[in-house]
């Protein structure tokens, strides 16, 4: 297993821009994820590591070896790359253990056999050697694929959307199984996904891309409580933004009241900005005096999640424990738990950076 | 509900039990003794017409896979120069019947042909002919056979190509299988079923020609049928042969279909990522053009320059007014010929696809049969029962009401244009079945849901969807039943004449120059369509 | 515009083809461009509008014996005589000679019962090459077998009916076991295997890779007199020989033509035929195709004159028809291709 190195890559296709400027630095046996939504680019990122794909401009390294410039382009095959694609591509004609064996058929038929049991213990396949492709369930043509992209101990294993053609409540346990997995062969990975609870259940950190872009690089920690961009912000995790004003260095007042906030550089006072709310920084409590009218409510089982509104129409979400049930209309009593407000200028609220010290 | 399905089924299996008529009659023949003229074929040629049609099928197999693929996959997967008009222009061979290119062969490659001439002058020997290889041979009717055969492979092969999932070709590149480890372990096995459909229209074309392997000289079971027809006026015989024949025939079809079931599983989901075709520049580029442009080159460029050269020789005594009839008698009983054939198939396969009954399956499957009889016997089969019917339905006629209905189908278009469906029903239902595998069963099934009828399926939402298929089905055997000869010959009416049977009375008469035109002409009224297939096709995977 | 379609389908497959009063049905194993000219002429001076298809004379006559008394068919007409004896045996001819046709026709070019006529000959002669073979080392068919010519004689398939007459007659003249001998000899003779046409056999023998070929008289006179430079190269490279002069002469086989047993239109059968045999079109014959003429006032043409007179087989043709399945054994067992 290599570090990754993706150094300022540029993609085109038919002179139009797909990504453009983008950075990536993935340790050792660290496990990456790409999260944006369809057509950001993510996939072809993807695609440009395992060779699918030329640059334009940029690097990209696998260890300390050059294997895509806008002047080099190392044979797809000569990568040693693992990757695992979003229709499995598992070979139709072939049963399982050929699947498997067909990246590591230069070795010897005892180290294939080794190999191939030891593949399926791990993907929890033992016994389905002799199968073909079409008589596995979708989860388990997906555990092969893995098992297959990991046979010949690649020096990246690359998957994209690996999870997307599996039930919902499928995706996640395998995706920590699957990140179980890369930890106990020590792999480093990266994976696409527009799906953020995929994302954080199997990834160390995680980049948001938009339109080629790549917004953020963090762990999932940074990216839900510190969002560089009001759209991170918005695509993962649930909240409002509502409007505020600067009063005061490290203070912003809104609706809500005098919030405390990390800003970056000065701002005059009396500059309007917006302000993320998230539901878990509204908590419901029955004893409180600050009152709030219900807009609307959904139960998820754990928790209702109310829509309150402010006295100024605005409107923000809360979070309650699932027994505290209020119907549309009336108050509810509420308290805030937020150490640090995420404050964004107003203007073009989905490309600016905040205006938020990250923890770098 | 039930009532429609059983109507579907008996509809289906009285149509397929009526259009394998000549099938039957052929069958009631093996139940006869065999006579003494079986006897002294099987002492004498039946060997060695089973070792020639054998070796035949080999070679050709070879030859068109040769041919055929590597184009195919070129043209699926790359861009390089010329592409464009390539991509079409393979299948123009198609167009060129198998006996007019062995004639122009012959006349390119002979002792006075241009190309020994030219190695005589060349070399300043007369002596050429001894080592030049002779094309009148097994290994020259092979060669034909490919040249214009190959574009059904190609065709089939093509459309593999292009629906394969890329992400397993990429997938097999990622764990270290080079470009050629790819296509050799992954790419070909998947598109095998397609391929061997091919080639099994391919074969079952090689085995039912005769105009070819009469004029080669080589002994096959086609020329052995006609000649214990001829030479011992001998229906039994030849029927039995016939019959041993399509043994042959129902061998090669049980492989296609096993080798089909398997297909099911091999079309992965189309919707997955269709890269775009490497471009490629340079030598690479050059080489693909070249390799593309080979078989069009032997099979149809040169082929169509000797007739050409022929052509303008004579043009100036034979083309008249009788050639204009002559392009209008071909072109439209190949129109309706090919508008019937392609609409019993399409009743045929929707029978197959929505009524699962096995009984269905066998007539259609049954009725597919008619591809690889040669088209004399076809024709002959299809004299006697028409004969038979008329008589009865006159002696009937004399006898209660006193008048003669005389011959009501015997001699009559009608006649001819059914043994046409019986013989290329199968190019049709290859093209139909093939695009009703890629409508999903859950689109008829909400249909249902919605209370359309079968009826209103097929017309509302098959036939839509289904539009290339049967366009390629009409086109296939529209240029099919333009080659036609033998079945054209015996079964026309009075006065009408065709491109082909021209083109065969002068062959025959052994004036090829004469022949020239006609071919030619055949050529041209051919190229119409396959020129509109291949832009379709085109336009479809764009 | 579906509805048109359907209509033209239904006008042009459901419309059986009746024959009419003033009108002759000709079946005929003649391809098109050598006998739809004289039918032409015909209708001009007659009136009487000639129906044509022309077909292998196999699928001929199994359209004749299917359609039975219903047949629109009044002539059948083939290019030898062993189909016309197989059409009698098969019952679906009438005898139709008057006297006159039998004064014009020599007696073992006709059916004896009157059934069916000749209308042109032709021989299948022996030609060789000019610079290699010398007209004196050539004698008889049966001297084709001798070892001398090993490896230096070129002739088309068995397939083919002239092949099958012309050992049909030596199996009539010299019985089995001696045609069976001579034709074993004759295929170890050959040069190489058999293929192509009768032409081509020429132009084996005038490219050097054959120096004897047996071929039928017409196909040397059309390329004699043939518009392509090469044809007539290698035309003029070889000689005739007419073979057993001195015996029985050499092989001939007719064109001919008979009237149909369901013939609705027998006089105007019979008018046609009387027509073929008329000078004019028995001259047409020889200056087109370089056929003999079976009427005796006949002028041949110039190249049939070149060659001059020759002795022919007067062996009766029926004949050939009766030992034709024999021969074509004989063949098979031979090995000959």
């Amino acid at each position: 297993m290599r570090e990754l190195q993706i150094k300022q890559i540029k993609t085109t296709h038919q002179n139009t821009t797909i990504i453009d400027n983008i950075s990536v630095h993935l340790k050792a046996g660290e496990i990456g994820c790409l999260l944006g939504p369809s057509g950001c680019g993510k996939t072809t990122l993807l695609r440009s590591i395992a060779g699918l794909q030329k640059l334009t401009e940029g690097e990209i390294y696998l260890g300390d070896q050059l294997v895509s410039s806008n002047q080099f382009h190392l044979a797809i095959e000569k990568r040693k790359v693992g990757m695992v694609f979003q229709d499995y591509a598992l070979f139709p004609h072939m049963n399982i253990a050929d699947n498997i064996r067909f990246g590591i058929e230069h070795q010897s038929r005892k180290q294939q056999q080794d190999r191939i049991h030891q593949l399926l213990e791990l993907v929890n396949l033992a016994g389905k050697e002799r199968r073909y492709p079409h008589e596995l369930s979708g989860g388990q043509q997906q555990r092969v694929a893995l098992a297959r992209a990991l046979a010949a101990k690649p020096q990246i294993l690359l998957m994209d959307e690996p999870f997307s053609g599996l039930d919902v409540e499928l995706r996640e346990s395998l995706a920590r199984q699957v990140r179980c997995i890369l930890k106990t062969e020590g792999i480093t990975a990266l994976m696409v996904t527009h799906n953020q609870n995929e994302a954080f259940a199997i990834a160390d950190s995680v980049g948001v891309m938009k339109d080629g872009e790549l917004l953020q690089w963090d762990t999932p920690y940074n990216l839900y409580h510190q969002p560089n961009y009001p759209f991170i912000a918005d695509f993962i995790g649930q909240g409002v933004l509502i409007k505020g004003s600067i009063c005061g260095c490290r203070q912003v007042h809104t609706e809500l009241g005098v919030l405390n906030t990390q800003l970056a550089e000065d701002h005059a006072t009396g500059e309007k900005v917006s302000v993320l709310v998230r539901p878990d920084d509204i908590i419901h409590s029955d004893k409180s005096s600050w009152q709030l009218e219900v807009v609307s409510r959904v139960f998820r089982g754990s928790h209702f999640l109310f829509t309150l509104k402010l006295p100024n129409d605005e409107q923000v979400m809360c979070m309650s424990q699932s027994h505290h049930d209020h119907a549309v209309g009336s108050k509810i009593g509420i308290k805030l738990e937020m150490d640090h407000a995420v404050v964004f200028p107003l203007q073009n609220l989905k490309k600016v950076k905040a205006h938020c010290c990250t923890s770098v | 509900m039930k009532k429609y399905l059983n109507l579907w089924s008996i509809l289906t299996i009285a149509t397929a039990l009526l259009l394998t008529v000549p099938l039957w009659v052929l069958v009631s023949f093996v139940f006869e003794p065999t006579n003494e003229t079986w006897a002294h074929l099987v002492d004498t040629l039946l060997p060695e017409y089973i070792f020639n049609s054998l070796w035949l099928m080999l070679g050709v197999s070879i030859g068109t896979l040769l041919l055929g693929i590597p184009s195919a996959w070129f043209i699926s997967q790359y861009d390089f120069f010329g592409k464009k008009v390539l991509q079409w222009a393979l299948l123009l061979p198609l167009a060129m019947p198998a006996y007019i290119i062995a004639y122009t062969y012959t006349g390119l490659l002979e002792f006075e042909g241009p190309v020994q001439s030219f190695l005589r002058t060349l070399f300043e020997t007369q002596t050429v002919n001894l080592w030049f290889p002779e094309v009148r041979s097994v290994g020259g009717a092979i060669i034909m056979f490919s040249l214009v055969l190959y574009p059904y492979v190609y065709l089939l092969a093509r459309t593999a190509f292009s629906n394969q999932s890329h992400s397993v070709m990429h997938a097999s590149r990622t764990l270290g299988a080079g470009p050629y480890k790819t296509f050799f372990k992954v790419a070909l096995p998947i598109a095998r079923p397609a391929i061997i459909a091919g080639l099994t229209l391919a074969l079952m074309e090689t085995l039912a020609d005769f105009g070819t392997v009469q004029h080669f000289g080589i002994a096959t079971f086609t020329t052995g049928i006609y000649r214990t027809w001829t030479a011992f006026g001998d229906t039994t015989t030849t029927a039995q042969l016939s019959v041993l024949l399509l043994v042959f025939v129902t061998i090669l079809m049980m492989v296609e279909f096993w080798s089909r079931r398997q297909a099911k599983y091999f079309t992965g989901s189309n919707q997955a990522a269709q890269a775009m075709p490497t471009k490629l520049s340079g030598i690479k580029s050059a080489m693909a053009f070249s390799i593309c442009l080979l078989p069009i080159l032997f099979g149809f460029i040169l082929p169509s320059l000797q007739l050409l050269d022929w052509s303008i020789n004579v043009a100036e005594t034979n083309l008249n007014m009788e050639f204009l009839k002559l392009v209008w008698n071909s072109f439209s009983l190949a129109f309706i010929t090919a508008l019937v054939t392609v609409s019993i198939a399409l009743m045929l396969s929707y029978a197959k696809r929505s009524q699962k009954n096995r009984t269905v399956d066998s007539a259609v499957r049954l009725s597919a049969l008619g591809y690889a009889i040669p088209g004399t016997v076809i024709a002959v089969a299809v004299i006697i029962p028409f004969a038979w019917f008329d008589n009865t339905l006159d002696a009937w006629a004399r006898e209660t009401l006193n008048i003669s209905t005389g011959l009501l189908l015997s001699g009559t278009l009608f006649a001819l244009v059914f043994a046409y469906c019986f013989r290329f029903l199968s190019v049709a239902l290859q093209s139909l079945n093939s695009g009703f595998s890629q409508i999903k069963p859950s689109m008829d099934e909400s249909a249902k849901t919605l209370g359309a009828s079968n009826w209103t399926i097929l017309r509302r939402i098959h036939t839509p969807l289904l539009k290339s298929s049967l366009l390629t089905a009409f086109i296939l055997v529209f240029v099919e039943v333009l080659k036609e000869l033998p079945t054209t010959l015996i079964l026309r009416p009075f006065n009408f004449n065709t491109l082909s049977v021209k083109a065969y009375e002068m062959a025959a008469d052994e004036r090829l120059a004469d022949a020239g035109l006609p071919a030619l002409l055949i050529v041209i009224t051919g190229l119409i369509p396959v020129i509109i297939l291949s832009k379709m096709i085109g336009n479809r995977n764009a | 515009m579906k509805n048109t379609w359907i209509l033209l389908i239904i006008c042009t497959l459901g419309m059986p083809v009746y024959a009419a009063s003033d009108e002759v049905n000709v079946y005929s194993a003649r391809k098109e461009q050598l006998i739809k000219p004289l039918l032409t002429e015909f209708t001009r001076q007659t009136g009487i509008k000639v129906n044509l298809v022309t077909s292998k004379a196999d699928a001929l006559l199994k359209r004749l014996e299917s359609e039975g008394r219903n047949s629109p068919a009044d002539i059948l007409i083939t290019t030898d005589a062993g189909r016309l004896h197989r059409a009698k045996v098969a019952d679906v001819l009438q005898p139709s000679l008057n006297d006159a046709m039998k004064k014009l026709v020599p007696e073992h070019l006709r059916d004896a019962e009157g059934y069916w006529i000749g209308l042109t000959t032709r021989s299948r002669m022996v030609v060789y090459a000019k610079d290699r073979v010398k007209a004196s080392e050539l004698s008889t068919y049966e001297d084709l077998a001798d070892p001398k010519w090993k490896k230096r004689i070129c002739v088309r398939s068995s397939n083919n009916i002239y092949n099958q007459s012309l050992v049909a007659s030596m199996l009539s003249h010299k019985g089995v076991k001696q045609t069976e001998t001579w034709a074993k000899g004759l295929v170890n003779n050959f040069a190489r295997k058999p293929k192509g046409g009768d032409r081509d056999q020429i132009k084996a023998v005038a490219a050097g890779q054959c120096d004897i070929a047996i071929v039928n008289s017409y196909y040397l006179g059309q390329m004699i007199n043939s518009k392509d430079a090469k044809q007539k190269a290698a035309a003029q490279k070889v000689s005739v020989f007419w073979p057993n002069q001195s015996d029985r002469g050499a092989h001939i086989n007719v064109s001919g033509i008979a009237v149909t047993k369901a013939a609705q239109n027998k006089d105007n059968a019979v008018k046609l035929i009387e027509f073929l045999l008329s000078p004019e079109s028995q001259v047409w014959y020889a200056e087109t195709n370089n056929e003999y003429p079976v009427v005796a006032n006949a002028k041949w043409s110039k190249t049939l004159t070149s060659w001059g007179k020759f002795h022919s087989d007067s062996l009766n043709l029926t004949k050939l028809g009766q030992l034709n399945s024999q021969a074509v054994r004989i063949m098979d067992r031979a090995g000959w291709r």
